[in-house]
């Protein structure tokens, strides 16, 4: 019950923040020079006046922009998102798509990172000072700075056309069909180099949060008492240090979970993914004002979701924070 | 920089140029012997998502590429660049150029089983390609109605005379046929078709899925005997020029079409034994670099200043470091690989001269003023291609040189045209110019007054000339093909001596593919074709 309200309390809070992004989001794209009508007659390579106003009608560009955020926002009620003028359908459906590539991407590389920074942190930690330490930090470092195009690039040299080991993009391979087992092994077969490119730097962020919290945790008094208990240095670090070490990874996640929705352009460019991130971009090229919003809709509602879960997880990772307050 | 070399001698760059046009085009070796292998499938590099797929209600290679395996146009061009019938057999033109009639190949079904008739024709011409199709409401603008007789002749009648070799160039692109049966109810740009198309081609519609792949079949009641050799044909969506490169080497990828990637990598897959790269097959494509002159800036009104702006660009020095093979030295609006219309005599031409530049400045009374600057300007280049990026960036530093400060201003496709052809919000702008085999199609409306505001890629330059909109009248209903050229040469001696805009290079698209791939690039607009001789060798 306590959770019903809370997650009522939280959704009534975030309507409001809701809105004015929508509607700075429709504002900002009119901002951009031309409309959708001049980006299609740029991918067409011309076209006559009187067609060019023909379509503006035919994508109710005619009316005045306060009418057009009105009918937007009337339809967003009733929970219509419109219709997609690049892909001559339902938004809605579009963005259904699209879905389950970007969530199976970005859990794949989140799951990646958030493991292995957990064990790279705990064992950098335990280490400090040591060569472990110094290894993992500068590999970390490493994969901070390089930008992500840049590795999922050699990525595919090294492994696609060096080794030929991993396909060089795609979700699947379509020019050989198969089906149960064998496609979710070739979806797998795919998706190991973008997750390895959008996860790594990610992981060196978890890593060093994780060291970092690590340390300070063991200076703790509550350490030294279970150390003084008696118990082994795997039991207290497990038991004791992890459990409270993790609740500045856990605030991380809530937060890159809405950075990683829309920050894989590159990455779905880069090999090739029938993702959110593209769509997103496309829709501002062509100035698809009904994608882009339904997508900025789409996003915040998973944020404001993962929030919600994350809040939840406090919650059960140490009890002095209450679902009640 | 080497000095040297910035001052090359203009004859022994013509010279090299044409050796390398050369080995451009001719760089394939024999396979006259092979016997051709039937199935395989071929993967497609499709670099930007359309909206649609029907090549009857969009002119653009983007649609080609994909529609123009499974819909036909009515005539095609062959490998000399001559119109050859695909749908339609044979045609003549009356007289007084006001009735063309064509007579339509029998025994040609669609892909749902439905035959193909003169009713299809008659339907696509009034209702898409007069109002929809882009260049085709301009084509036939001047067209009342289409006759059926029978079954297989469909008669085009014309308001005003039209040259029959005009519409055989035009058609090609803006000739293809769709059902009349699945278009005739509702509306047509709604019509769900137009994402699955339905046509006579070699290939059959299988399925799209959006950001990934589009697969076609082979259509085994094609009407051609024998054909098409591929048992499939897979269009992947690769947006990343370098991704699809990397693809191209993996092997999941045989040819990505219309200079899909980067210069650097054509020039590496060019030494890539695995790999043919090169210009061939794309004749029909020709596109001329520009450079529009807004005549609302008073500096620019003056032909003087259009003319030092010319004189102080060293257009082969820019082609030789940035462009390579692929680009020879532009000489007007029509380009050397149109060999009905190229002139003889191409009129004023603006070699690299700074000195002459800087006097020309002078006289039109523009002097060097504070900080060696004599006045500024904002150039905006528009964003396909790399070469008009690269291009842009080079004027403004070859400007920098004789006193004009340029300012550049970069936008995206849709911002780029409402700010040049709506707004007119440009001193300079860059782009490129296509050129559609017939100079009528899509090159004299740059030059031709009168063009509403906001149609892209038209005269919106301030510039009216009584003279150039007479010669361009004329020729557009000139029913003789050597009065017709004579006049068009006439055309691009007064575009270039008047010089609204600016046409220094010439390029063809460049095409990369398997070495595998046999019977490709065949004919000028290959990359669009039906592709129903395409086969893979082991």
């Amino acid at each position: 019950m306590r959770i019903l309200a809370l997650a009522g309390r939280r959704l009534a809070a975030s309507l409001p923040t809701l809105l004015l992004i929508l509607v700075g989001v429709f504002l900002l794209l009119q901002f951009a020079p031309g409309d959708t009508v001049d980006a299609m007659m740029a991918q067409m390579g011309g076209g006559d006046a009187a067609t060019a106003r023909q379509l503006r009608r035919f994508y109710g560009l005619d009316l005045s922009v306060p009418a057009q955020l009105g009918n937007y926002l009337w339809r967003l009620v009733r929970l219509d998102l419109g219709f997609s003028s690049i892909y001559g359908k339902p938004v809605a459906t579009v963005i259904a798509e699209r879905l389950p590539a970007t969530i199976l991407l970005m859990t794949a590389a989140l799951s990646f990172a958030f493991f292995f920074g957990l064990v790279l942190g705990v064992v950098a930690a335990r280490g400090v000072g040591r060569w472990p330490d110094t290894l993992i930090s500068t590999l970390g470092l490493v994969f901070y700075a390089t930008p992500s195009f840049w590795f999922g690039l050699m990525a595919i040299v090294v492994f696609s056309i060096y080794l030929q080991w991993l396909p060089a993009g795609g979700l699947e391979d379509i020019t050989t069909a198969g089906t149960g087992i064998w496609r979710t092994i070739d979806i797998a077969r795919h998706l190991v180099l973008p997750t390895l490119t959008l996860g790594l730097i990610f992981l060196a962020i978890y890593l060093r949060i994780m060291r970092a919290s690590m340390l300070e945790v063991l200076n703790l008094d509550f350490v030294r008492t279970a150390r003084s208990k008696g118990l082994d240095e795997t039991r207290v670090v497990v038991r004791h240090v992890l459990r409270n070490a993790l609740l500045p990874m856990v605030t991380l996640i809530g937060l890159q979970a809405g950075t990683m929705l829309g920050g894989s352009v590159v990455v779905e460019s880069v090999f090739s993914l029938p993702g959110l991130g593209r769509l997103a971009y496309e829709s501002v090229i062509q100035r698809d004002l009904n994608t882009l919003l339904g997508i900025v809709f789409v996003s915040a509602l998973l944020v404001i979701a993962v929030n919600f879960v994350v809040d939840l997880v406090y919650a059960r990772l140490d009890p002095r924070i209450t679902t009640g307050t | 920089m080497d000095a040297r070399r910035l001052e090359m001698n203009r004859r022994t760059l013509l010279a090299m140029s044409s050796a390398m046009a050369a080995s451009v085009l001719f760089p394939e070796r024999m396979f006259a012997q092979e016997a051709p292998r039937r199935g395989g499938v071929f993967t497609v590099h499709f670099g930007a998502e359309q909206r649609q797929l029907n090549p009857s209600l969009q002119a653009s290679t983007g649609v080609y590429i994909v529609g123009g395996k499974i819909q036909e146009p009515l005539v095609d061009l062959d490998a000399k660049g001559q119109p050859v019938g695909v749908l339609a057999e044979s045609w003549e033109g009356s007289a007084d150029g006001k009735t063309i009639t064509f007579r339509l190949r029998r025994g040609v079904t669609w892909h749902d089983g439905k035959p193909f008739t003169a009713a299809d024709v008659q339907f696509t011409a009034m209702e898409m390609w007069k109002k929809i199709l882009n260049y085709g409401s301009t084509l036939q603008l001047f067209l009342t109605a289409v006759d059926t007789p029978d079954a297989h002749t469909a008669i085009f009648r014309y308001e005003r005379p039209m040259p029959l070799a005009l519409l055989l160039r035009a058609l090609p692109d803006l000739g293809y046929v769709s059902p009349r049966h699945l278009y005739e109810t509702g509306d047509i740009r709604q019509n769900p078709h137009n994402l699955a198309p339905v046509g006579t081609g070699p290939f059959r519609f299988v399925q799209y899925e959006r950001g990934q792949h589009i697969i076609a079949d082979r259509n085994p009641n094609y009407w051609r005997p024998n054909a098409p050799y591929l048992d499939r044909i897979v269009w992947r969506v690769v947006t990343d020029r370098a991704a699809a490169a990397a693809q191209l080497e993996a092997g999941q990828i045989h040819y990505s079409p219309f200079s899909g990637i980067t210069i650097s990598d054509m020039a590496r897959l060019a030494k890539d034994k695995r790999f043919i790269v090169s210009t061939k097959g794309n004749e029909g494509n020709a596109r001329t670099n520009t450079l529009e002159f807004n005549f609302r800036r008073k500096e620019l009104s003056d032909v003087r200043v259009r003319r030092a702006i010319a004189h102080a660009i060293n257009v082969p020095f820019f082609i030789e470091n940035f462009l390579g093979d692929f680009a020879r030295l532009g000489t007007g609006p029509i380009p050397s690989v149109s060999t009905d219309f190229y002139p003889s005599d191409n009129g004023p031409q603006y070699p690299y001269d700074k000195a002459k530049a800087a006097q020309l400045l002078d006289e039109a009374g523009f002097k060097v003023g504070a900080g060696g600057i004599r006045f500024s300007v904002r150039l905006l280049p528009a964003p396909w291609g790399e070469d008009v990026s690269l291009w842009a960036t080079f004027v403004q530093q070859a400007l920098s040189e004789v006193g004009i400060r340029v300012e550049i201003v970069r936008n995206d496709g849709a911002g780029f045209l409402k700010q040049v052809y709506a707004d007119h919000a440009f001193d300079l702008a860059t782009g490129w110019h296509q050129y559609r085999n017939d100079p009528a199609v899509s090159t004299t409306v740059w030059y031709r007054s009168g063009q509403p505001p906001g149609a892209p890629w038209t005269n919106q330059w301030g510039w009216t000339d009584p003279t150039i909109d007479k010669i361009i009248d004329d020729a557009a209903t000139e029913l003789d093909p050597v009065r017709r050229k004579a006049l068009y040469a006439a055309f691009v001696q007064r575009a270039n001596s008047e010089l609204p805009i600016w046409t220094p290079i010439e390029q063809l698209f460049v095409t990369t593919i398997t070495a595998k791939a046999r019977n490709h690039s065949n004919t000028p607009r290959w990359g669009s074709s039906t592709w129903h001789d395409l086969w893979l060798a082991e």
